[in-house]
């Protein structure tokens, strides 16, 4: 392939990727979701996961955990970038090494197949908090919370213990101890 | 019971709270109630352009001019989507902008109505924020914040999108106080500690440089002047980028002229060989750095900014300070007289060597040019037009192009807010409505739009506006029948393969003016040139003044591609020793 003859600048060399969980306090409005996506989208950032929800109705406030890979630059400029939007109120930043964090992602597993195969299933969920939330005699759906790692690793080991459908969620995160995120 | 206003006149109700004294906008189905209340009040005048991003250009001519934030009133769909140009325009160069936009009624959104269009959603990623008013409750409280989320901070375009229905309802509209508390989304909280610093960088400098650029301008008049004082207070060389221009006077001898891409081989080398670089305002856009790679590796970086976004986005910086220009370079000059009240005398001595190594810099006499008897060179053109007019206190806009490098390079300004120029977006067409825009905001003043012929053509259709609302714009058109930098690229880069970049088909100018019902005046050689300004100028009607220039002139002096700053290709006599490498090529 030629080079290509139009671009101004060279990329410059490729910085390791650390991940990221940025936490985004914003104002439960409409289009507010579109617009903190849109900006990851919009200036090549990267989504691995995304959770968003309500927390507070009283104050109308919702929390976005987005897990993300970048270099410093680009985390900071994330921060930055986010901290600009209207809605929102603040942005917390942790490192998935971070020991002061708790990170959790939630699962549903559906498995068909025979009792045998159902219960060395639930044998296997069982250190992630598995719950039984449906059962008939051909199938069952368990729940599970789990690093995102620890559900990849479920996912494909269960294939043979008749897993047939998965359903997860993004990560959500908190600190450790008394404090909160001001 | 307080007495009940529509949407409609809650919305000029707002508008003149904001003392807002010109809308510039199109009518249209979703905004006719908006457009019916217009003639109940008299001190808002309404500027009907003939295309809606022209309505755009000339709000942000007017906003760049005055300081003030432009007001744009647009319909729904095909009215939202023509602004949307300027909006983004407005967002890369940080002009403040309120935009208006008509809405297809509430119970319709989402049915592909007639004219409707995801208007908040399209124009999202191009404004700092955006509304669709959904209760007739929120719509003043919504305006007003529209007006304050443009104008503080870092200003930029917003949008309030306001269906039809809701501009008929009715509600109270509560008496109207300008908060002092701001959003919470405005930094000016930099520490005294991060000035002593900078002073102490400052005195310890050999080779300091300012760099500064359009922030200088949006923090207001009295930037500017705290910059010439804080300039003779240092006695250091200053530089500035294309939006910078004006901020300090460009004929003043510590002026280096504009840097970057086509900037001059003193300022672009003085940036590569620096040891303390301040950025005021600017923000180390790629047509400034180059290679970023090997962008000024010797040198301390100061950065200056209101954005703390614009921090470490491009740059690694030294000493980053978030705040108003202003109120920094107030800061820094107090210090200075505070700590070393001899700086200026104790400096000299220590900076006098970086002062002749920039003389020697200037004896290349970078933007020089082989002048002709028989065809006009456009930087000719422009020399004898900045000379014409430099007693007038002229306010110049430009489209994007050859033309609008050369304007720079060669008109040179001596206060801000007289330059208006499209940077960031580089959006050709800018420039004639955003003359539009200035001549509204200041109708006794001489405005030219400093123009080339295929620029020109993309908003053309505003000298209409012109003539209707008698503004006596000059479109001063480069004529060199080129999309000239395309051609100058392709020359220069792509093996003199001219790809679509000539105007077989073009107007006649001068009949054009006279079609629309304004002036026109073309010039073909040297001789007349001066004659056919002074006539341009002293018509007190819109001109199109016809430049017929010549057709093969590049701009120079140029950083090419895949170069850092202090390699520079310079003009036709240079150019010889000097040729692009195959690498180079992917660079620009």
């Amino acid at each position: 392939m030629t080079k290509s003859k139009s671009a101004y600048s060279v990329a410059g060399k490729k910085e390791k990727l650390d991940t990221h969980i940025i936490v985004v306090w914003v104002d439960n409005e409409a289009g507010v979701l579109a617009r903190v996506v849109g900006l990851f989208s919009g200036r090549g950032y990267n989504i691995e996961s995304l959770a968003v929800a309500e927390i507070d109705s009283k104050l109308n406030i919702s929390r976005i955990t987005i897990v993300t890979t970048g270099t410093p630059q680009v985390i900071d400029q994330i921060k930055l970038q986010l901290k600009k939007l209207v809605p929102v109120h603040k942005v917390a930043d942790f490192k998935r090494e971070d020991k002061q964090v708790i990170f959790k992602e939630m699962a549903l597993f559906k498995f068909v197949g025979n009792n045998n195969k159902r219960g060395k299933a639930l044998n296997a969920c069982k250190k992630y908090n598995a719950v039984i939330l449906d059962k008939t005699n051909k199938s069952c759906v368990i729940q599970i919370t789990a690093l995102r790692r620890e559900i990849d690793k479920m996912s494909k080991n269960l294939k043979k213990f008749g897993l047939i459908s998965v359903s997860r969620t993004g990560a959500v995160a908190m600190t450790r101890g008394a404090e909160t995120f001001k | 019971m307080p007495k009940l206003l529509s949407g409609a006149e809650i919305v000029f109700k707002c508008l003149e709270d904001q003392n807002v004294e010109f809308i510039f906008g199109y009518p249209g189905g979703a905004v006719l109630p908006i457009y019916d209340e217009l003639k109940n009040h008299s001190s808002i005048k309404h500027i009907l352009v003939r295309h809606e991003q022209g309505a755009g250009h000339a709000a942000e001519g007017y906003a760049r001019s005055s300081g003030k934030p432009g007001v744009v009133l647009v319909t729904s769909g095909p009215g939202a989507t023509n602004v949307v140009t300027a909006l983004t325009d407005a967002y890369m160069d940080s002009v403040p902008l309120v935009c208006i936009s008509g809405q297809v009624p509430t119970h319709l959104i989402g049915t592909d109505a007639f004219q409707e269009c995801d208007t908040t959603g399209i124009t999202r990623p191009c404004t700092k924020h955006n509304w669709l008013v959904k209760d007739i409750k929120d719509l003043s409280k919504i305006i007003h914040k529209a007006f304050e989320v443009a104008t503080t901070g870092r200003p930029g375009p917003v949008l309030v999108d306001i269906p039809k229905d809701i501009q008929f309802q009715k509600t109270d509209y509560p008496k109207f106080k300008k908060k002092n508390k701001l959003n919470g989304k405005v930094h000016n909280h930099f520490l005294q500690k991060e000035i002593d610093e900078l002073v102490k960088l400052m005195s310890k400098s050999k080779k300091p440089i300012f760099y500064t650029g359009g922030g200088v301008i949006n923090s207001g008049p009295k930037a500017s002047e705290l910059l010439r004082e804080l300039v003779a207070a240092t006695g250091f060389p200053i530089t500035s980028t294309l939006q910078g221009l004006g901020c300090f006077p460009g004929d003043d001898n510590n002026f280096l002229g504009m840097l970057g891409m086509h900037g001059t081989y003193e300022a672009n080398n003085a940036m590569h060989d620096c040891d303390l670089m301040i950025n005021i305002g600017a923000r180390f856009d790629d047509r400034i750095t180059g290679k970023i790679d090997e962008f000024s590796p010797k040198s301390k970086k100061v950065h200056i900014d209101i954005d703390p976004s614009s921090i470490n986005k491009n740059i690694k910086v030294d000493l980053p300070i978030v705040g108003d220009v202003q109120s920094v370079i107030s800061s820094i000059i107090k210090t200075i007289k505070r700590t070393k009240p001899n700086f200026v005398k104790s400096n000299k001595q220590q900076i006098s060597k970086w002062w002749e190594q920039i003389g020697k810099w200037r004896e290349k006499k970078s933007l020089d040019y082989i002048n002709s008897n028989e065809t006009i060179k456009p930087q000719y053109a422009v020399q004898r037009l900045y000379e014409l007019t430099k007693n007038k206190d002229t306010f110049i806009t430009t489209e994007v192009g050859q033309h609008q490098m050369w304007a720079a390079q060669h008109y040179k300004f001596d206060k801000p807010n007289r330059w208006m120029t499209s940077g960031g977006l580089g959006t050709m067409g800018y420039g004639l409505p955003a003359a539009v825009g200035v001549q509204i905001a200041h109708p006794k003043k001489l405005v030219v739009d400093i123009a080339g012929e295929a620029s020109v053509l993309m908003t053309i259709q505003e000298m209409s506006t012109a003539v209707q609302y008698n503004l006596p714009i000059k479109i001063f058109i480069l004529n060199n029948e080129y999309m000239g930098m395309v051609r100058q690229w392709q020359e220069l880069l792509h093996e003199k393969n001219y790809s679509e970049s000539y105007t077989a088909a073009l107007p006649d100018f001068v009949k054009l003016a006279e079609a629309y019902g304004c002036v026109g005046i073309r010039a073909k050689t040297p001789d007349e040139l001066d004659d056919k300004i002074i006539e341009m100028i002293n018509t007190d009607r819109p001109v199109i003044f016809d430049c017929l220039v010549d057709k093969q002139e590049n701009c120079f002096p140029m950083i090419p591609s895949g170069k850092p700053h202090n390699q520079m290709l310079l003009g036709p006599k240079d150019q010889e020793q000097n040729k692009i490498t195959g690498k180079g090529k992917t660079l620009v």
